[in-house]
């Protein structure tokens, strides 16, 4: 029985996309925590693995992974600030979408700040 | 004279598409999309619209409605990908140089065409006790301020339409979440000066499936056709039980 049509994508709003992003991020951050937790680990069994494994790392391509992990964990990051200020904050729900844009702000300022230092040591210019 | 007194009146008239999500449950077909051009008013409501594919065009087009101004909240459906009441929502307003898309509210079961299974919505309502809990006997009215009465006129608005439960991501993965029409009703007791069982709601609310749930996506408060804030008021019941009393 088809129960579950699969009719158009529903038209939410900021509220509603800013959750999306949310949740991408955060399973983002989720496996790169996994993955570094398992490297890391390796130390305890022997250091030269742990050495040759964190060696592979240097290379552009990682680099630039580095740069959307600390991308999507600065909107993680703000965007649950927002999330906490609407669920306890008396004025929270009337400023929702302003917030939203305000993190928006903020981690473009942050992520400036960080991606051309950044990017200097990952391709070796400094 | 006449003729030319009509014209002056008259409510332009224009043709609109409208694809309807059709599924019938005896046919043994996937639902479809079916498409109808039909004549409209510049007064017209999509409901209108569906009447007249149904009176007109094909009478097997199934849809719920009943007071058809907006007041008994049976045919909340989702329109252009929005939870809307179809006799709420003027053709004129969407954009209609495209097609109109009308479907069945998301995450209920099809139970034909446009109409849902509302049970599990209900049932919901009900787990909430959407009813005055007092000890004293009703003997005389029960007073109140205006000001303790503000606290929860908003929440008094809802028609059950379950316009904000289907909209509601959560609601669609999750379906034993009570959703945010059962939280706005247990508002609507929680904070009433009137009632004493608060205790008893925030209990049932901070539960697994209960306000914890809420990840404040606001498609519920866009889609209350009667206005009700209704993010603000899961917001507030979460403070409840944060304080443990409203
Ligand atoms: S809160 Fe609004 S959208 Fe939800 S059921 Fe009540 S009237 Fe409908
Ligand atoms: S038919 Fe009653 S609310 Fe639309």
């Amino acid at each position: 029985m088809p129960t579950k049509p699969a009719g158009t994508l529903y038209r939410g709003k900021v509220g509603m996309w800013s959750w999306v992003l949310h949740r991408i991020t955060g399973v983002a951050i989720f496996f790169f925590l996994l993955v570094h937790v398992l490297d890391t680990s390796l130390v305890r069994l022997s250091p030269e693995a742990y050495n040759a494994v964190v060696s592979t790392y240097k290379t552009p391509l990682v680099g630039l992974g580095e740069l959307g992990l600390v991308a999507a964990i600065l909107y993680h990051a703000l965007n649950g600030v927002r999330v906490i200020l609407i669920d306890f904050w008396r004025k929270g729900v009337k400023y929702q979408n302003v917030m939203f844009w305000v993190v928006v702000v903020v981690a473009l300022i942050a992520f400036a700040g960080f991606a051309p230092r950044h990017l200097i040591h990952v391709f070796h210019l400094g | 004279m006449a003729t030319e007194f009509e014209e002056m009146g008259a409510v332009p008239s224009f043709t609109v598409t409208l694809f309807v999500r059709r599924y019938n449950p005896e046919d043994g077909q996937e639902a479809r999309w079916q498409d109808f051009d039909v004549q409209v008013h510049g007064t017209d409501r999509v409901l209108d619209a569906l009447h007249k594919i149904k009176w007109e065009m094909d009478g097997s087009l199934t849809f719920r409605r009943s007071c058809a101004h907006g007041v008994c909240g049976s045919d909340a459906m989702r329109i252009n990908g929005r939870n809307r009441l179809a006799c709420k929502t003027l053709i004129k307003d969407l954009d209609i140089t495209q097609p109109i898309y009308v479907e069945p509210i998301k995450g209920l079961e099809v139970e034909k065409d446009l109409v849902v299974d509302m049970n599990p919505f209900y049932q919901a309502y009900r787990d909430i006790k959407p009813f005055l809990i007092a000890s004293d006997k009703p003997e005389k009215e029960r007073l109140q301020s205006a000001a303790e009465h503000s606290k929860f006129e908003d929440t008094t608005k809802c028609i059950l339409c379950a316009a904000c439960t289907t909209s509601c991501p959560v609601f669609w993965t999750d379906g034993q979440y009570f959703g945010p029409a059962a939280i706005v009703n247990a508002h609507r007791f929680i904070f009433d000066s009137r009632d004493e069982a608060a205790e008893v709601r925030i209990d049932i609310l901070n539960d697994k499936e209960g306000v914890w749930r809420c990840r404040t996506t606001f498609n519920c408060t866009e889609a209350c056709p009667r206005g009700i804030e209704v993010t603000k008021a899961i917001a507030e019941v979460k403070q409840a039980i944060l304080r443990g009393k409203p």
